[in-house]
This record gives C-alpha cells, sequence and structure tokens, in this order.
C-alpha cells in the first residue's frame, strides 16, 4: 500500500516553517552570511514555534511530531537559511534524539526537557583534527577516574559550538579496545577546562557558528555517561542515521529554493525576444532541475517514513543524503547559470545557495562515506 | 467577554483563477484553502486582546458557514490559538445568507465582541459585518484598523480623511476590520497544531433562508496589452501615443 497524502498537521508544519522563512529569515539572511552571525533571534523565535525540538515526545517537553513533518519542515526553512537548517538539524536528530533514545530519566529529565523546548541548544562532538570519517579513531580521552571521567582532546568543526549549552561528546574510555571502548557523554559547555577555538570563516553557512572544541582535565560526572559502557560508538552511528535525513532534508531545501528562483527568474527575464524559460536550453535545464529535487524528496520521505514506522533506516537515509546533497551541488550551479550574471551576484541568493550546497556533501558523512555504508547494505 | 471571529475559507491568494465553462462559477480543481487574509489578522488581534486582557477576555471562538472540506482551514484557526470553532453546514451562496446564519447561531450563544475581516480575497463581498449587526440590532463600527481593550470596553480606531478617529460601543458589536488591525498574522506552534484536533468543533445545522443574490456571469480581465517603448528623446511620439492610442490625454 503506498499513500503520497500528508496529513493535515504535516502540512499546517510544512506552511509554518514556510511562512517563518519566506517571512522572517528572508530578511537578513544575506547580511548574516557576510558577517557570519549567529541567527540568535530567529533560533529563539523557531524555538518558541517548537522547531527545535519537534522530534521529541511531548512527555519530554517536545513536539511528539513524525520524521515525515521534520522533512518537510526542514526543507522550507533550509529554502532560505540552511544557517537556521543545521542549528534545527543537529539539535533534533543527533542531540535531542540520542538522548531520547539512549538517555536515562535523570538524565532526559535535566538535559533532554530544556533542549526539547529550545531554551538551550546542543551540539554533538564527533569529528577531530584527524578523525573525521574514520570515526574509530578517536583521540580525544576520558580517563575513568572512579566517581567521574577526566576527559582531554580536541573535537573539530563542530556545529552550535559556542551557543549550544549541552555537548554530547564521544571519546575513548579504552583505546586499547578500538571502536567497543569509545562512549557517549553529556557535557556542559561551562565545566572548567572547555575553550573553543575562533569562529571558523567558512564558505557556507556561514551564520552557523562552527569551532573546535579543546578540552583539557575536563571533570565529567560518572552519570553523565550514556547508556552502558563501551556503547559510544554505537551511539554515535546510530544518532548519525537519524542525523542523515536532517542533513538530506536540508540539502533538498537548499536545491529547491535555488529551483524556485531559476523558475521565477527565468520567466521575468528576456533575451532574444522573449523570456528565457522560452529557450529550450533554459527549459530543459528546469526540467531536469525538478526531477532530481523530486527525486530528493521522495528519497528524504521514504527514509522518514521508515523511521517513523519503526523499521530499519540507515541505508534508506545514507541514500537519501548521498543524493540529495549530490542534486543539491548541480541543482544549484545550474540556478547560477540559468541566472547569469545576476546569480553570481549576492542579493540573487542563489550563489549562497550553491555555497551552502557544498557542505551538505561533506558533513555528518561525506557523499563517499554513504557510498560506503549503501554499498555494504548491498552484500547484506 | 467573549469574542467570535468570523472566519471565510478562500483560495490561497496566488491562485491562478480559472472560470468554468458557463463562467458562472469558478473552477476550485487544485486549490489551496486558506483563512481570509483579513480574517486571519483578526484573528491574530483577537488573540493579543485575549492575552493582554488578564483573563478578562476569556473564549475566542471561530465561525465559519461550509461545507466539511473547510475544516481544516477551522482547525488551522484552532492550531493558532482560537479556543473552539463552529461550523455552519451549509453552502455560503451570499452575504446575507452567511450573515443570517451567524446571526441565528450569535441569538443561542451570545459574544460580546463579534469581528469579520473587511472583504474575503474571493468573492469581495464586503457586507457579512454590516449585514450582521443589522441582524443582530447591533451597533457595528467598519474599517476598524485598531481594537484596544480598555477597562471593559472595546475601543476602535479608523483612519478616516486627514486623521484618525476613536470609536466606542456597548456590547454586543461588531467590529469589521481592515488592513493594520495586526502586523503579520500569527504563525501556529507546533503545540498548538497538535492542540488543534483536541479543541471542540462544533457543527451547527443551517437555517432556512432564501439567498438574496446569485452569480449571473464571471469575466476574466482582459489581457494587458503590449508595452510600447518611447525613445527618451521622442517626446512629441509619448504625447501623440497617450493622445491618439491611450486617450488619456
Amino acid at each position: 500500500m503506498i499513500n503520497f497524502e500528508f496529513t493535515e498537521e504535516q502540512i499546517m508544519i510544512q506552511q509554518a516553517a514556510r511562512d517563518y522563512a519566506q517571512r522572517e529569515l528572508i530578511k537578513d539572511v544575506i547580511e548574516r552570511d557576510e558577517k557570519a552571525e549567529f541567527p540568535t533571534e530567529h533560533i529563539k523565535n523557531l524555538a518558541e514555534l517548537g522547531f527545535l525540538g519537534m522530534l521529541v515526545g511531548e512527555e519530554w517537553d517536545g513536539g511528539g511530531m513524525d520524521t515525515v513533518s521534520y522533512v518537510l519542515a526542514m526543507e522550507e526553512i533550509s529554502k532560505v537559511d540552511s544557517s537556521c537548517g543545521v542549528v534545527m538539524s543537529v539539535n533534533n536528530s543527533l542531540v535531542c534524539y540520542g538522548l531520547e533514545k539512549y538517555g536515562t530519566d535523570a538524565q532526559r529529565e535535566k538535559y533532554l526537557k530544556p533542549l526539547a523546548r529550545g531554551e538551550k541548544i546542543g551540539a554533538f562532538l564527533l569529528s577531530e583534527p584527524e578523525a573525521g570519517s574514520d570515526a574509530t579513531k578517536q583521540r580525544t580521552i576520558a580517563e575513568d577516574k572512579g566517581d567521574y571521567y577526566l576527559l582531554n582532546g580536541t573535537k573539530n568543526w563542530i556545529t552550535n559550538a559556542n551557543s549550544a549549552s549541552t555537548y554530547l561528546v564521544i571519546a575513548h574510555t579504552h583505546p586499547e579496545k578500538g571502536h567497543r571502548g569509545i562512549n557517549a557523554f553529556i557535557v556542559e559547555k561551562d565545566t572548567p577546562g572547555i575553550t573553543l577555538g575562533p569562529h571558523e570563516n567558512k564558505m557556507g553557512m556561514r551564520s552557523s557558528d562552527t569551532h573546535s572544541v579543546m578540552f583539557t582535565d575536563v571533570k565529567v560526572p560518572k552519570e553523565n555517561r550514556i547508556a552502558e559502557d563501551g556503547f559510544g560508538f554505537k551511539f554515535a552511528m546510530k544518532t548519525l542515521e537519524g542525523g542523515r535525513i536532517g542533513i538530506a532534508s536540508q540539502a533538498l531545501g537548499i536545491a529547491s529554493g535555488a529551483f524556485e528562483r531559476a523558475l521565477q527568474y527565468s520567466q521575468e527575464r528576456k533575451a532574444f525576444g522573449t523570456e528565457i524559460f522560452n529557450h529550450q536550453s533554459v527549459a530543459f535545464k528546469l526540467s531536469d532541475m525538478a526531477v532530481k529535487i523530486e527525486n530528493a524528496r521522495n528519497l528524504c520521505l521514504k527514509a522518514a517514513w521508515l523511521k517513523d514506522q519503526g523499521k530499519p533506516y540507515g541505508t534508506a537515509s545514507a541514500m537519501a543524503k548521498q543524493y540529495a546533497a549530490d542534486i543539491a551541488m548541480e541543482v544549484t550551479t545550474e540556478a547560477v547559470q540559468i541566472h547569469g550574471g545576476y546569480g553570481f551576484v549576492k542579493e540573487y541568493h542563489v550563489e549562497r545557495l550553491m555555497r551552502e550546497a557544498k557542505l551538505t556533501q561533506i558533513y555528518e558523512g561525506t557523499s563517499e562515506v554513504q557510498k560506503i555504508i549503501i554499498s555494504r547494505s548491498l552484500l547484506k | 467577554m467573549k469574542i467570535l471571529v468570523c472566519i471565510s475559507n478562500v483560495p490561497d491568494t496566488t491562485t491562478k483563477i480559472k472560470l468554468n465553462g458557463d463562467q458562472k462559477s469558478v473552477d476550485m480543481t487544485g486549490v489551496q484553502w486558506v483563512i481570509n487574509p483579513w480574517d486571519e489578522l483578526a484573528l491574530t488581534r483577537a488573540m493579543e486582546l485575549k492575552e493582554q486582557s488578564g483573563g478578562k477576555i476569556d473564549k475566542i471562538t471561530v465561525i465559519t458557514v461550509g461545507e466539511k472540506t473547510v475544516e481544516p482551514t477551522l482547525r488551522k484557526a484552532l492550531a493558532v490559538g482560537a479556543d473552539n470553532a463552529v461550523r455552519i453546514d451549509t453552502v455560503p451562496t451570499d452575504d446575507y445568507y452567511v450573515a443570517a446564519q451567524i446571526a441565528e447561531y450569535l441569538k443561542k450563544e451570545p459574544y460580546e465582541l463579534i469581528i469579520t475581516g473587511i472583504e474575503s480575497s474571493d468573492y469581495n463581498g464586503s457586507a457579512v459585518g454590516g449585514m450582521l449587526a443589522e441582524f443582530l440590532d447591533a451597533p457595528s463600527i467598519s474599517s476598524v484598523s485598531n481594537i484596544s481593550f480598555e477597562g471593559d470596553a472595546f475601543v476602535m480606531k479608523k483612519a478616516i480623511d486627514g486623521g484618525n478617529e476613536t470609536v466606542t460601543a456597548d456590547t454586543p458589536m461588531v467590529a469589521v476590520v481592515q488592513k493594520g488591525i495586526a502586523i503579520d498574522p500569527r504563525i501556529p506552534a507546533m503545540r498548538g497544531i497538535m492542540m488543534a484536533r483536541k479543541k471542540p468543533l462544533l457543527v451547527e445545522a443551517p437555517v432556512e433562508i432564501e439567498a438574496l443574490t446569485e452569480f449571473v456571469n464571471f469575466e476574466m480581465p482582459k489581457p494587458k496589452p503590449p508595452v510600447k517603448m518611447v525613445d527618451a528623446e521622442n517626446v512629441a511620439e509619448l504625447f501623440r501615443l497617450l493622445h491618439e492610442e491611450a486617450k488619456v490625454l
């Protein structure tokens, strides 16, 4: 049985996200990109609307929404501002999801609730200077000191590093055990011994705040370890499965945002006596873009649907992420091409979307890593 | 105190209008339905008044006349924050018919303030508010651009030629509101969307009333003629075109 109809609530959420993006985010998105300024006020508003904890169950103060709604909302927000999109994605599908699924009730009460309400934001600290895609090569060490862990090491490319209050940190407790010696910890950002590197001067998504984070003899209470000893690697992999749906939908939004602008422009701009849409070279580009976007959207929704049904979705979310990110790059590049010279200047938005698309092929698992996951699933 | 906000279910304002073959009706296939923009602003202002009233305004109801298909629009209003909704189960044929149906409901269930948008963005009838007040024998204030709640009275501001007018009246009263009544329509929050299904949506049977008008036919506006470009130096040609073709001089 296949049903492509959205529910009334899903449509309402999509519309709410669209209204906020098209009415509010659009006003200062170019300026924030240029100044690399964190969207503090917007994140506060999005939190009040419930977007930052929309996937968390109502019993933990979340929105209790399904993943399909999340895909629809992420697409709408990212059409305009994927920096807000990534804050939403990290908070919802990495931090909140990880705590809700694997945390204890005490951890959920203390850390998940304020994150679900959007009063606090979270960050997910996995990547290191020398351990990105190869997540087993963690050099951050959490030494068991009896009643606490002592954390030392450096994490790189951390989204929300400065704005977050709650960190989920992946570290080795027993390096000799390989990936079975990895654990995940809840660390409060204001714990003594945590220092931040400078705000990274990025190519795109410039208004999300990305830093490296250094831990020097940081004491982490024993009760802040997530799940049983040695669960950290599995925790990271499971959490990233869901995270991929968020980033896939973000890439989808970047693509469809650029597409909508190109479609509109092609009906306004004239060349050789007619609107450029009437030139087949442009119309066929738009047709190709539309097909790619439709495919990406269906992959995202399929992965979300599987997750909502409680079925395995790891391969589906890898497919969605790899495809959506790759087509986001293609579609945004073509959108700039359709805009010609105007596409190359900032006020037409598409050059920014093109810069943002690039990151979706890199973070939360590069397109190549997604292909590893997909190809391994073929042999099972 | 209770506020009733009258809601029209209208096609999204970006809809491309197509007529049916008989030219007497509009082809509604594939149309996205929304809350009439003026009614959405009215609801937003009603919510603000309730929040600022310190409990004195304790209920906001939205009402519409329409068949079951309009319920998503009412639930959107509930998601935005209305406490309950009423649907009078019949096809809204004209302003008189709609006003009469709402008036019947109000005779059973009185409200202190009744707000209608200045017009609906589909048929632009602009008459429901005034007619409703007549049916109720209540005061109505038109073209209201601001409502405040002072003491226990609703105070209205409306723009008049060269200034503003401040008006108040005894309740129950009808306010017909226009642009400016609220800055932006309120976006429903996740919690509101979840609660919308749990809030009461009452379906009322219509009363038998004859509509006073019927649609004879619709005409689409004529397509705009192409723009003629005149060289900036050639002022004489510009005057000739304005005089002979556009006939505005």
